[in-house]
């Protein structure tokens, strides 16, 4: 299933930089950087849950936040790309 | 049934490939032009001479992706995968039935049926379509020998007499193969074949694309635990995988013969798109291949209906599949093997 995943962290102390630095990088390692703080992960609920996990032990949820949208298996309806910045479909042809 | 994934190619002869986090990065000249998360994949294929780290690689064997290097003209190099994974009592099995000479012929047989069975589709498909425009008086006679050699397969044979009927049926099936050609008939005809290296253009396109079935087939049957070295039809060779070659019989001629025949009939490649070398041999221009292998991820992800399984799975699963039954049959769970056979 494809989750769109997305994140506001307070970053007005040093703390809070870091936690936006890691947040990023979770991210990074389960999926695509689409926007500055929006990802596209193609996942199956087993790697959802570590990821969920792993995000929610970096975060702080007074200050921060995160939201998952589940775009379910026929995700490429629901996904339209306008403007700059090319995305690869994780299903399509892979050729460098 | 396994999920199917991705397989990258990377043909751009300056790629570097690197790890970053879960990441597999591209570069190209220090700049990053490629990045996915390494769960997207389940195997890299790279063509011509390239590099990628020890980081890298450490982490493909980890996630379990298979990473192959072949040279441009598609001719396997090395695979790189971790320890042997699986049962090791389903591989003691396997080199067992593989050392007993009438074990081994029943199982090769089963291969070859799959083979020719299809191979004589092929034909049949092809006098259906075009049998009102072109002579298939040969076609249809070279299709019913290959009916009864099938049947003759069914047999107890020793193992030269199943290499004997193979050996005949392919060798039939490539002399009315040209005539399946009708599109650029000067740049593309089949006088047999060849390879290493492939000296005409259609040869130099089956051995492309035979080159990306087996490393499909061999991470199939490394996937299930089998060992892809020890075949039952071709024997032990330093080097060779064996069983890899013998699962892709039966694909060959569904697979690959009918793709690079729609590639041609349907002029999507031309024969401006290959080059001779000096030294006789054919490779493929980089936009051919590109064109190639995008056909060849496209019909991976066609469905179709599995004879024995009775399910719809998705083409590119099929190797996987028929490792699965092989290791089922090996395991004893099933009588015999059931060859992949497209009707």
């Amino acid at each position: 299933m494809m989750m769109l995943i997305t994140y506001d962290v307070n970053t007005t102390t040093d703390a809070g930089k870091k936690r936006l630095r890691r947040v990023a990088k979770q991210c990074i390692n389960y999926g695509q950087r689409v926007q500055n703080s929006v990802f596209e992960c193609l996942l199956d609920p087993a790697q959802f849950a570590e990821l969920k996990n792993t995000l929610e032990e970096i975060i702080d949820k007074e200050k921060d936040s995160l939201r998952y949208y589940y775009l379910g298996s026929n995700w490429k309806k629901r996904i339209k790309h306008v403007g700059a910045k090319e995305i690869f479909d994780p299903e399509g042809t892979m050729i460098i | 049934m396994r999920k199917m994934l991705n397989v990258l190619y990377i043909t751009n002869p300056e790629a570097y490939l690197a790890k970053d986090g879960e990441n597999l990065v591209v570069r190209v000249q220090d700049e990053e032009i490629f990045r996915t998360p390494i769960h997207y994949l389940e195997g890299i294929v790279t063509f011509g001479y390239m590099g990628a780290s020890p980081a890298l690689l450490g982490m493909c064997v980890e996630k379990g992706v298979t990473v192959s290097f072949l040279t441009a003209h598609g001719k396997h190099q090395a695979t790189v995968h971790g320890t042997p994974k699986g049962n090791v009592l389903l591989r003691r099995k396997q080199y067992r039935l593989a050392d007993s000479e009438s074990e081994s012929a029943k199982l090769a047989s089963m291969f070859i049926i799959g083979k020719i069975a299809n191979c004589r589709t092929v034909l049949r498909r092809f006098m259906s379509d075009y049998g009102d425009k072109v002579q298939i008086e040969e076609v249809d006679r070279v299709s019913k020998i290959m009916a009864r050699n099938v049947l003759r397969l069914g047999k107890e044979l020793l193992l030269d007499e199943v290499r004997g009927i193979e050996g005949e049926s392919a060798q039939m099936y490539f002399s009315v193969f040209d005539q399946l050609i009708i599109c650029h008939k000067d740049h593309f005809f089949m006088k047999g074949r060849n390879r290493r290296p492939p000296l005409d253009n259609m040869n130099a396109l089956l051995s492309f694309l035979y080159s990306l079935l087996l490393h499909e087939t061999r991470s199939a049957l490394e996937t299930v635990g089998l060992d892809p070295y020890v075949g039952f039809l071709h024997r032990d060779r330093p080097g060779r995988t064996g069983l890899a070659l013998d699962l892709m019989e039966e694909f060959r001629p569904y697979l690959v013969d009918r793709l690079a025949l729609s590639l041609i009939n349907r002029r999507q490649v031309t024969g401006d798109g290959f080059l001779k070398k000096e030294s006789g041999g054919v490779i493929m221009k980089e936009n051919v291949r590109k064109i190639v292998i995008e056909a060849w991820q496209k019909r991976k992800r066609e469905e179709i209906t599995h004879p024995f399984l009775e399910k719809k799975i998705y083409v590119g699963l099929l190797p996987y599949a028929q490792a699965l039954l092989l290791a089922r049959h090996l395991r004893g769970d099933l009588d015999r093997y059931p060859p992949f056979v497209w009707k």
